[in-house]
C-alpha cells in the first residue's frame, strides 16, 4: 500500500525535452515509474527517451490515459501549465520548478481545490512510493519499501530522515515532500489524513521549518485525528528573526513562525519532537518500540 | 526585496492612493531646492533607509527653516542610521525625503499581506495605528479587521465599505477609504507584492484620509515581470555577502559564528546550523548552494564563506538529489587548490552520485576531512572550529 502514487500511475512530463526534466525523467524510469510520455509545445510528433512528445497535456492525456504530471517547466510558465493539466484531466500533479511568483500560485491553488486536483508543490522534491514509482529528483537507492510515511517542507531532509528510516530497515510506504514555498499545493494535514488512512503507514515523520503556522494547524489535526505515532524535527532553531532561510516561506517575520512555538505545539499534541536532524531515525525507533 | 519610503509613495501615486506631497534629495543642496520648491513653512524631513524605527532613532524630524532641512541633510546623508531594526553598524542614508507636514487627528493601520493560513490576500485595517501593529495583533486581536480578496474575482466595494464602518469613517472618508483600498491592493495584484503597510493611514485635522508612511516589499519571484520596480533596488542597504551570493544563485545570510557551512537545500542547511549548535559550535552563516550547483559556484560560495574572517572550519553538506556530489567534489578540489584554503574544511556527501564524489576527495591530496554522516561531520567541524584535532 501506498499513498498517491503506485506502480499503475500512468505519469507524463510537462518540459520533458529540458536538460533537467530529461535527467529526472531517466532517473524515474530506471526507478520504475510509468512514465508514458511528455508534453513540450512546438515537439509534439516527436520522440523524446522512446516516448512520445505531445505539444498539449490534452493530446498527452487522450493517447496516453496518463493520470499524473510531473511539471519540470520554468517558473514563469508554471501557472498556466499547472492549469493546462488540472483542465486536462490529470487529478496528480508535482511540481518541481521553484520560484514561482506567489501571487501565482494564490489563483493556482484555489483552481486547483475547486477541480479536485491534487498538486504537490511547487519548489518540492515530489513524491516517492519506494519499490514502485516516484516523480520528482530524490536520488531512489536511499529508499526502502517499508512501513514510515514521511512529509517534508525540506528537500534535502526529506532525503536525510528517508537514509536514517532505510538504514534502520523500517523502510517507507510513501514520501512526498511539499516544498518550501508560502502557498504550497498539498499542506500537512492532507498528507498527514492519507497516511492515518494508509493500512500500511505504521508510523510518521513530519518534518518542518520555521516560518508560517503550517506546522501548528499540523498540531491541531494530528491531536484530534491522527492514532499512528508521529516523529517530528523542525529545522531552525538557530535562524535569526526577520532573515529568509532560502525557501520563500522559511521566515520569523512578527514574532510568528519560530522552531519554539512549532516544538511546542507538536509536542502538546502528543508528538514525538527530535533536535537534531541526525535522530529522526532514532525517534522512530523510540516511539514504535521496533 | 525592499522598497524605500520614497519610492513606495511613488507607486501610491501612480495608484491614485493619498499620501503627502515630497520630494527626494540626495544633497543638502538639492534638499534646500526641494524645500523651497514645496511652498510651505514646515516639513517632515525623513532619513530613507530599509528599517523601522527610524523615529526614535532620530531619523524623522519636523523642521520649520530651510536651515534646518539643510543641516538634517548634512547630518545623516552620507552617514548611517542605527535604529532598533538594523545591526549596531545601521543602515546608511544616500537620500531624505521632504514632505510637506500633516496636521493628524486620528492615526489608523492599512496593511496588505499574502495569509498563508487563508492563501489569500489579506488586507488588514485598525483603529491602532501609529503603534507597533504586532502587539496590537498580540495583545487586542479584536481591534485588527481583516478582508480577504478572492484571487480570481479580485476586490469588491462592499469589503472596503465594511472596513470603513469598523473603522468609524464618516461618509466622505469612506469614498476615500474605498479609493485608497482599491489603489493598494491592485498595486499589490500588479506589481507583485508580498507586503504593504500604511502605518499610520492618517485621518488629517481638514477631516481627509492621507498615507503617512508606506513599507513596500516586493516578491523577489516576480522581478522578471516586475522591470520597473526591479530598478528600485538600493544594494546600499543590502549586505555586501549576501548580495554577491544572490548574482551567483546563492542563498546566504550572514550569522555571527565561526563554522562556514555550504550545503544544498534550504532546510538541511538550517538543519546543519542546528546540529553545529547542539555539538556546541557556532554556524557563521546559512548557505545553499541550491539545486543547480556547478563548480563555479561551488568556489564562490567558498569565496563567500571564508570573506568572513571570523570562520575557522568549513562544514560541507551535500545530500544529492539534482546536486550531484561528484560535480560538487570537483568544485571543492578546484576551489582549494586555487584559493590555496587553509581552514580544515569538513566534507560530508550522500545520495546523487555519492561514491563518485568521496573517490575524487580520497584521490586528492588537500586537507579534506571526510564524514560519514551528518552527526560526524557536526562534531568533527565543532572540533576542528575548536582547534581540537
Amino acid at each position: 500500500m501506498s499513498i498517491l502514487l503506485d506502480k499503475n500511475t500512468k505519469v507524463i512530463c510537462q518540459g520533458f525535452t529540458g536538460g533537467q526534466a530529461t535527467q529526472h525523467c531517466i532517473q524515474c524510469i530506471d526507478y520504475g515509474t510509468q512514465l508514458v510520455g511528455g508534453v513540450t509545445p512546438g515537439k509534439g510528433g516527436q520522440e523524446h527517451l522512446d516516448l512520445p512528445v505531445f505539444n498539449t497535456v490534452k493530446e498527452a492525456v487522450d493517447a496516453t490515459g496518463a493520470t499524473a504530471s510531473l511539471i519540470f517547466v520554468p517558473a514563469k510558465f508554471c501557472k498556466s501549465s499547472i492549469l493546462e493539466a488540472a483542465e486536462s484531466g490529470i487529478s496528480l500533479i508535482v511540481c518541481i520548478t521553484e520560484g514561482i511568483p506567489t501571487i501565482d500560485m494564490l489563483e493556482v491553488k484555489l483552481r486547483c481545490d475547486q477541480m479536485g486536483v491534487r498538486l504537490i508543490g511547487p519548489n518540492c522534491p515530489g513524491i516517492i512510493t519506494p519499490g514502485e514509482s516516484k516523480m520528482g529528483i530524490m536520488p531512489g537507492d536511499i529508499h526502502l519499501p517499508g512501513k514510515v510515511g514521511i512529509i517534508s517542507r525540506s528537500g534535502t531532509l526529506t532525503y536525510e530522515a528517508v537514509k536514517q528510516t532505510s538504514d534502520l530497515g523500517f523502510g517507507q510506504t510513501s514520501c512526498v515532500g511539499i516544498g518550501g514555498d508560502p502557498i504550497p499545493g498539498t499542506s500537512f494535514i492532507d498528507v498527514l489524513e492519507l497516511f492515518q488512512d494508509d493500512q500500511s503507514t505504521e508510523a510518521i515523520v513530519m518534518v518542518g521549518e520555521i516560518g508560517g503556522t503550517a506546522e501548528e494547524s499540523a498540531a491541531e489535526f494530528i491531536q484530534s485525528n491522527v492514532t499512528k505515532p508521529v516523529v517530528s524535527y523542525i529545522a531552525g532553531v538557530t535562524a535569526p528573526p526577520g532573515k529568509r532561510m532560502g525557501h520563500a516561506g522559511a521566515i520569523i517575520a512578527g514574532g510568528k513562525g519560530t522552531a519554539e512555538d512549532k516544538y511546542k505545539a507538536l509536542e502538546s499534541a502528543g508528538v514525538y519532537t527530535v533536535k537534531s536532524p541526525a535522530d529522526i531515525g532514532k525517534g522512530i525507533a523510540e516511539v514504535t518500540g521496533w | 526585496m525592499n522598497l524605500h519610503e520614497y519610492q513606495a509613495k511613488q507607486l501610491f501615486r501612480e495608484y491614485g492612493i493619498a499620501v503627502s506631497e515630497g520630494l527626494s534629495a540626495s544633497s543638502s543642496n538639492e534638499a534646500e531646492e526641494m524645500a523651497l520648491s514645496l511652498n510651505v513653512d514646515k516639513w517632515v524631513v525623513k532619513a530613507q533607509v530599509h528599517a523601522g524605527g527610524r523615529g526614535k532613532a532620530g531619523g524623522v524630524e519636523v523642521v520649520s527653516t530651510i536651515e534646518e532641512v539643510k543641516e538634517f541633510a548634512e547630518k545623516w546623508l552620507g552617514n548611517n542610521l542605527v535604529t532598533f531594526q538594523t545591526d549596531e553598524k545601521g543602515q546608511p542614508v544616500n537620500e531624505i525625503l521632504i514632505e510637506t507636514c500633516t496636521n493628524i487627528d486620528q492615526e489608523l493601520y492599512l496593511g496588505a499581506v499574502i495569509d498563508r493560513a487563508s492563501q489569500r490576500l489579506v488586507v488588514m485595517a485598525s483603529t491602532e495605528g501609529g503603534v507597533n501593529i504586532e502587539e496590537v495583533a498580540e495583545k487586542t486581536p479584536e481591534k485588527i479587521f481583516k478582508q480577504e480578496i478572492d484571487p480570481i474575482n479580485g476586490p469588491d466595494d462592499s469589503q472596503a465599505r465594511s472596513l470603513s464602518e469598523e473603522l468609524g469613517l464618516n461618509a466622505l472618508q469612506a469614498d476615500q477609504f474605498l479609493n485608497i483600498f482599491n489603489g493598494l491592493v491592485n498595486l499589490f495584484l500588479e506589481k507583485d507584492l508580498s507586503l504593504v503597510e500604511v502605518n499610520p493611514l492618517v485621518i488629517t485635522d481638514q477631516g481627509n484620509l492621507i498615507c503617512l508612511d508606506a513599507k513596500i516589499n516586493v516578491d523577489s519571484n516576480a522581478l522578471y515581470r516586475q522591470e520597473d520596480v526591479e530598478v528600485l533596488r538600493d544594494p546600499s542597504q543590502e549586505d555586501p555577502r549576501e548580495a554577491r551570493a544572490a548574482e551567483w544563485d546563492l542563498s546566504y545570510v550572514a550569522l555571527d559564528g565561526n563554522i562556514g557551512c555550504m550545503v544544498n537545500g534550504a532546510g538541511l542547511a538550517m538543519g546543519t546550523m542546528d546540529i553545529i549548535k547542539l555539538h556546541g559550535g557556532e554556524p557563521a552563516n546559512f548557505l545553499d548552494v541550491g539545486g543547480t550547483a556547478d563548480s563555479k559556484r561551488v568556489a564562490e560560495a567558498f569565496k563567500i564563506i571564508l570573506s568572513d574572517e571570523n570562520v575557522k572550519t568549513v562544514l560541507i553538506n551535500i545530500f544529492g538529489g539534482i546536486v550531484r556530489c561528484d560535480v560538487i567534489a570537483d568544485g571543492i578540489v578546484e576551489a582549494l587548490t586555487v584559493m590555496g584554503v587553509e581552514v580544515p574544511v569538513v566534507v560530508r556527501l550522500e545520495g546523487n552520485s555519492a561514491d563518485k564524489g568521496i573517490k575524487i576527495l580520497d584521490e586528492c591530496a588537500l586537507n579534506i576531512i571526510p564524514a560519514a554522516n551528518l552527526e560526524e561531520a557536526a562534531s568533527l567541524a565543532v572540533k576542528a572550529s575548536k582547534g581540537v584535532s
